[in-house]
């Protein structure tokens, strides 16, 4: 089979239209993965009593689960239940949850960078819990730990992929419609990996300038 | 009682402190007028720091009633399970202000940032009017000329002078200093202590620092406390305590310090 120029150019309104599915399906699962992950990691580090430990029974759980799994659970099983959602929110809402247990655990980490201190300097100054949180605790927690964010919305840019098995109109199953119809799949994957790179590797070195901006030396 | 409250300050009445098996504070009555300068020695570990971190509510007391200016802050029956803050306790904590020993300024935020949040946030004042007194306040520290610096551009001596006015922009009626120059390289202690010298005679702030400078502390306290092994073995002027101590372990402990 040889690489065929015309059909190429045929194919990719269509694929950049699974691309731009894919990179806001990607966006909005990465808003739920943050909010969500915030509340996790807030909630386990108060030690609240039963709270905490069901949601770090909840972060065990999601982790150790494989994302294609919860994904089918949620397309197949949940209809059962009366939940009907159309294949794009089903898959926004189960990217977004998987990763909300790994962000919770980075935040987890950069709360507890945040010096003693801090606290102690909150209290002396008799800030309230909330602005203790806000304007002290997290401004400096997120700062440390863009970078480790910053990848884990990269790998679920790449994650979304699997989200084609739930029949969501993403690239990769833009891609594979083409293939099955026009019986040609060199052209249609080998574009979609380009495309996958085409948005990975910038995003990789925004995230990198956004980590020197937002460090506390500058 | 009201009768007290305008001769006292700040309170202790038979507080006690453990960790574990090590008794920081044993059954410490100790009290503080309006305005006074008190400076506490001793040796590390016997308690004086502790006594500043129960008056900032960082620690609680096994036991024992600590007032300031009247209002209470802790009353704790052993035993009895503590409401680490109470309504009460917040709103006397307010009258309190503490600079730290490593400073434990805000990194992500400038030097006037960091004077401006607690007016802002706890007091509700506007960011023009918290703006032009921070600023008033850093010019009385000699920082002016570094507002919008981040304390990773200050010197040691200048974040610590940033502290102070931190501190002093919640218009506190006691201040704690807790050891604020130990941390610092000895060629930058001056100007700090320069600070603290003008509050201790421009203001009726009452202060309460724990100090390793002798020195100092004979230059501006009214009243030095010796303390060891959780209890007040002497105080008095000055003058008295640190040049004439009567208490056998006072002397022993000057003769340390004084040695270096």
């Amino acid at each position: 089979m040889t690489w065929d120029n015309e059909f190429a150019l045929s194919i990719l309104p269509d694929l950049l239209g699974g691309l731009w599915v894919t990179i806001q399906a990607t966006m909005a699962a990465i808003v739920i993965a943050l909010a969500l992950g915030l509340v996790v990691a807030v909630i386990r580090y108060l030690r609240i009593p039963v709270l905490s430990a069901v949601f770090g029974f909840y972060v065990q759980f999601v982790r150790g689960t494989p994302l294609l799994v919860q994904a089918f659970a949620a397309f197949y099983i949940l209809p059962d239940y009366g939940i009907v959602l159309s294949p794009l929110i089903t898959g926004i809402i189960v990217l977004g949850v998987n990763y909300s247990s790994y962000t919770a655990e980075v935040y987890r980490s950069g709360i507890e960078d945040v010096g003693k201190g801090q606290w102690e300097a909150a209290t002396a100054l008799s800030l309230p819990v909330r602005p203790t949180w806000t304007r002290i605790v997290l401004p400096q927690a997120v700062r440390s730990i863009v970078p480790m964010l910053g990848n884990y919305w990269i790998q679920m840019f790449k994650d979304s992929a699997i989200l084609s098995l739930i029949t969501m109109n993403e690239l990769l199953n833009v891609a594979q419609t083409i293939g099955s119809s026009e019986f040609r799949y060199l052209e249609p994957l080998t574009i979609v990996g380009i495309l996958f790179l085409a948005v990975s590797y910038p995003a990789a070195v925004l995230i990198r300038r956004l980590e020197r901006r937002l460090a506390i030396t500058s | 009682m009201s009768e007290r409250a305008s001769d006292v300050m700040i309170s202790f009445e038979n507080v006690d402190k453990s960790w574990g098996d090590n008794h920081v504070l044993k059954h410490l009555n100790f009290h503080v007028e309006p305005a006074e300068k008190v400076s506490i020695i001793g040796a590390s570990g016997s308690g004086k720091t502790t006594i500043l971190r129960i008056l900032m509510t960082l620690e609680h007391p096994d036991e024992g009633v600590v007032t300031v200016d009247g209002d209470e802050l802790w009353n704790v029956v052993r035993g009895r399970r503590i409401r680490r803050e109470s309504k009460q306790m917040k709103l006397t904590r307010r009258k309190i202000g503490m600079v730290f020993q490593q400073f434990n300024l805000f990194p992500h935020l400038t030097a006037i940032e960091n004077v401006m949040e607690a007016p802002v946030q706890v007091l509700g004042m506007s960011k023009d009017e918290a703006h032009e007194r921070a600023k008033g306040l850093l010019d009385m520290v000699g920082l002016d000329k570094h507002l919008d610096h981040k304390p990773h551009r200050l010197s040691g001596g200048q974040q610590q002078r940033v502290a102070i006015a931190r501190a002093m922009a919640m218009r506190p009626k006691v201040l704690l200093l807790d050891e604020v120059t130990s941390a610092l390289d000895p060629e930058l202690i001056g100007e700090v202590l320069n600070v603290i010298r003008d509050l201790a005679t421009s203001t009726d702030m009452t202060m309460l620092m724990v100090t390793h400078e002798m020195r100092f502390a004979e230059e501006i306290s009214d009243r030095v406390v010796m303390f060891d092994n959780g209890t007040a073995i002497e105080q008095g002027p000055p003058e008295q305590v640190l040049r004439a101590p009567e208490n056998e372990r006072t002397r022993r402990f000057l003769h340390a310090v004084l040695e270096h």
